[in-house]
């Protein structure tokens, strides 16, 4: 087994590193830079402020979207906010604080250096958003207002109503823009990445697909960026977007690139359940409302069918027939235990049979509670003496729809049902993923000269990710991180001169693309691009979803394996190769996610110990107060599963990098 | 519910097109409108017929790719929505749905119902930004105090998704609510400033040549917007531009 070299600066302390680093970094002088070219797939918040600062840099940077514009990634649809130690508030927050946050939140899984860059330079971010025109909330004094978020205990995300993400990401774009406007970035749309070109073993172009004309083309660069997100998608449904994949950093995967953790997914437990078989995506709403929400099934069996059968409604169950579970099992934490617990819990009540909606696979999140309590409240307030309950409601009500008002208009639109009379429904939904490439300090891959940033690298978030560190990543790695490592690798490019498209390396890796197009479109199978991806989602969901045991990991490699064999003989895709072809698109993609679901479930069967959005049956604690928690085993598997490709997802090899916790105290999680 | 859809079928933007008739039976109420199409989609496939193309992404109302005109009115015939997020429950059994495409001479149709919207990137690239670099010592965040209300503003101005609902809605396929939009969150904040007036007057050159409309202050845009841009952000535009171009 190889041994990973990190390429974290050694004999530094913590704090330093980053500084240290950066001085030592190799320069490209600014007439040196026009004559070196990168190639950023993805333009999210990551791809997005990478391209638009690498070209403010000098360097002529070509991006690639597949949608029309680079507005529209996914990171758009964040709703909830961006950390950032600022300290804004005088609560005490720093970037050691946001540090220790983020290893303790990835229940320590994540690299230690990494994480503590993320933290330092994380004001820069809200600095450099701010100059751009991105209109953050603000108080009354003009100054910037910031949310408490996700359990911690200080008061740092920074938030643009429900639509950080989307105000981020516009940023980002407005950046690209100027550069676009100035010739340094050539924007791609409406173009997908089908496999890295590798020449002399380092990343020297990309093989992309025209979406409008369905032409393929050769683009070369000096460097690959890969900022394409995650892979959620490899479960079907998620609170992804239709069009999210994982075909780049497969890709690179399959051409050298280790891909690390995979089986670290984070379900996030306040969605709106599924409602039939047609459904096409889950929608998230915003994890605040478990602040004021409170979750509950049925005590009986019989109401729990009453309700299925619609004689009773859930407002007909008295409290003593109403089971709060995450205060009865939690009663430290109750309702706001971190997300993977919270996930874990509704499904145990779910699988036992407690499900309220005819699926079977919903709880209820109640706001009555709140209303009450807010009523009388505002009552007090407003001088109201002996109000009644109809005017505590109303007076509740106001409040709620202040605090949470648009999502509740959201839940009524999806559902129709008016979540102020009857409580809403909810259940868990796959919405991101840590794991991703492995890469080193400087975000390089294993492939030299290819790079993966945002959240399609594993670096940060260990195995469960905080909320609102999301958006802090991407543009970390976008704005402040790789613009400054990717100088190491390109300052010995100056002379390289410009990559030529035609070589045989760009003839093999376009024919190979060219060859796989083809099959798709002249094999005459009989089952839809869908019909296999629902499958593959069924298989991820029951056997790789929020519990995990060694006989479901087993049959999940064996049965996604089958499938996929399936796919290559039978998959039906109309239309041809030359033209817009959507279906042509998705099987791709999902030929790329039938790989990548058996490595995950490979790693998740190898990783024998529970830890954040990783569940195993078999590693829990067996007695005392925390009897039937997850039970993380920090002597056999504090380290990074970084996977080599060898051919078959189930032939990957491990390469492990052991993780070092020098200025932080290991400790199991607890709840109760 | 068993439905009658009329939609627009054009191989590419050199063919002629026409409206074609399907028919889709078992849709749920809870469907949205584009799960309804998924089911067209699936049943032309079997079929051995080509799926109709169709923008969309996110299906959460954000990203601003779907851009279909149901039954005459940009993202149908509820408020506040896009395509993505109307759901089934609006319509009736036995309904008959006529789906086009984004209609505008700077929007051409690409295929089926999916348009060319690159004319609005075309106008940012003109001057929907501000410029300054990335450097990590820009000054503080909170060394410039902004008044609530204009960070308000300047906020319900820059939730525009870009969808072109606003051109497609309107009869002179103008783009001034979608240019006002930006330009009024820059000019609302001090940030902004600096720029105002070179920017103005280079989106709306470009708005020019991009081949959209004038505004005849008809407001039709307003109310199909689904995030209820207000026409107010014209107004804001105009102000700027004469402010502008009385400068010279």
């Amino acid at each position: 087994m190889a041994i990973l070299d990190s390429k974290v600066p050694q004999g530094v302390p913590l704090k330093d590193k980053w500084t240290t680093h950066k001085d030592k970094i190799d320069l490209v002088n600014p007439a040196n830079k026009r004559l070196i070219d990168v190639i950023v797939v993805g333009t999210g918040l990551a791809g997005g402020s990478a391209a638009a600062t690498l070209a403010e840099l000098g360097y002529n940077v070509k991006a690639f979207a597949y949608q029309d514009s680079p507005r529209r990634a996914h990171s758009i649809a964040a709703q909830g906010g961006i950390n950032a130690a600022k300290n804004y508030q005088g609560d005490g927050d720093s970037a050691y604080r946001l540090f220790y946050d983020t290893v303790k939140g990835g229940d320590y899984r994540s690299r230690e250096a990494n994480v503590y860059r993320l933290a330092e330079v994380s004001a820069n971010i809200i600095d450099q958003c701010v100059a751009q025109g991105v209109p953050f909330a603000r108080d009354y004094g003009g100054l910037l207002d910031n949310r408490s978020f996700g359990g911690v205990l200080v008061s740092r995300t920074f938030y643009a109503k429900g639509q950080t993400g989307q105000q981020l990401l516009l940023g980002a774009y407005s950046a690209m823009n100027r550069q676009i406007a100035r010739g340094k970035i050539e924007m791609f749309n409406r173009h997908e990445m089908l496999d890295v070109v590798i020449v002399d073993g380092k990343a020297r172009g990309i093989i992309a697909r025209n979406l409008v004309t369905g032409e393929i083309e050769r683009h070369s660069a000096h460097a690959v960026v890969i900022a394409s997100g995650g892979y959620g998608n490899v479960y079907f449904l998620s609170t992804n977007a239709m069009g999210s994949n994982a075909t780049a950093a497969w890709k690179i995967h399959k051409k050298g690139a280790y891909f690390a953790n995979p089986c670290y997914t984070q379900i996030h437990p306040t969605c709106i359940p599924r409602s039939g078989d047609y459904q096409s995506k889950l929608t998230l709403m915003s994890e605040s409302l478990r602040n004021d929400g409170r979750i509950w099934v049925p005590k009986n069996m019989e109401d729990v069918m009453a309700i299925r059968e619609g004689r009773k409604k859930p407002t007909d169950l008295s409290e003593e027939e109403r089971d709060y579970y995450l205060e009865r099992r939690y009663p430290a934490f109750g309702n706001l235990v971190p997300r993977d617990v919270a996930s874990r819990a509704a499904k145990e009540r779910c699988d036992a049979g407690y499900g309220v909606n005819a699926t079977g696979e919903a709880v209820y999140l109640d706001f009555k509670s709140a209303i009450e309590r807010y009523g009388k409240e505002q009552a007090k307030l407003q001088g109201i003496d002996n109000p009644s309950a109809a005017k505590i409601t109303e007076l509740g009500e106001k409040i709620v729809e202040a605090k949470y008002g648009n999502l509740f208009q959201m839940y009524e639109k999806i559902v129709d049902d008016n979540p102020y009379k009857t409580p809403m429904m909810i259940y868990p939904a796959t919405h991101y993923t840590m794991g991703g490439i492995w890469v080193d300090y400087n975000l390089m891959t294993t492939i030299p000269g290819c790079y993966a940033i945002g959240e399609a690298n594993f670096s940060d978030h260990g195995a469960n990710r905080l909320g609102a560190s999301a958006l802090m990543q991407g543009l970390a790695d976008g704005y402040f991180v790789l613009p400054y490592t990717i100088g190491n690798y390109l300052s010995n490019d100056i002379r390289t001169g410009k990559i030529s498209t035609d070589t045989k390396e760009f003839d093999e890796a376009e024919k190979a693309v060219k060859d796989r197009i083809d099959f798709f479109v002249n094999n005459k199978g009989e089952h839809s691009v869908d019909y296999y991806h629902k499958k593959l989602g069924k298989i991820m969901w029951e056997k790789c979803g929020m519990s995990r045991n060694e006989d479901g990991l087993k049959a999940a490699m064996k049965e996604i394996k089958a499938l996929r064999e399936d796919f290559w003989k039978n998959v039906k895709v109309p239309g041809k190769a030359g033209e817009m072809n959507p279906e042509l698109e998705k099987a791709g993609r999902v030929a790329d996610f039938l790989e990548l679901g058996e490595l995950f479930a490979k790693d998740a069967l190898e990783r024998n110990e529970s830890c954040g959005g990783h569940f195993r049956e078999e590693s829990v604690e067996l007695d005392g107060l925390q009897k039937g928690e997850a039970k993380r085993n920090d002597k056999d598997f504090a380290y990074v599963a970084a996977w080599e490709y060898k051919g078959e997802p189930a032939d990957a090899v491990l390469h492990k990098e052991e993780l070092e916790f020098k200025d932080i105290e290991l400790k199991q999680r607890s709840y109760k | 519910m068993n439905l009658t859809l009329k939609i627009w079928r054009q191989k590419s933007s050199n063919d002629k097109g026409q409206m074609v008739e399907y028919k889709v039976s078992e849709i749920s109420e809870h469907m949205s409108f584009l799960e309804m199409m998924d089911v067209l989609n699936e049943q032309l496939i079997a079929a051995g017929e080509e799926p109709v193309a169709f923008d969309h992404d996110c299906r959460e109302g954000i990203c601003g790719m779907c851009s279909m005109y149901i039954n005459g009115e940009a993202h149908g015939p509820d408020r506040g929505v896009t395509t993505c997020q109307l759901h089934m429950r609006m319509f009736n059994d036995g309904d008959t749905i006529t789906i086009e495409p984004f209609r505008a001479k700077a929007f051409p149709v690409i295929k089926d119902l999916v348009v060319d919207r690159s004319s609005f990137d075309r106008i940012q690239h003109a001057g929907g930004y501000i410029s300054v670099n990335t450097s990590g010592n820009t000054q503080d965040a909170n060394a410039l105090p902004i008044a609530k209300e204009a960070a308000d503003k300047a906020m319900d101005a820059a939730t525009c998704i870009g969808c072109g609902a606003c051109v497609a809605t309107c009869k002179n396929a103008s783009a001034m609510l979608f240019v006002g939009a930006k330009v009024s969150q820059y000019a609302l904040l001090p940030q902004g400033q600096v720029e105002a007036a070179d920017r103005v007057m280079a989106m709306v050159k470009q708005m020019d040549l991009e081949g959209f409309g004038n505004c005849t202050n008809t407001g039709a845009c307003e109310i199909e917007c689904p995030k209820g841009i207000s026409l107010e952000n014209i107004a804001r535009m105009n102000r700027e531009y004469l402010k502008a171009s009385l400068k010279g």
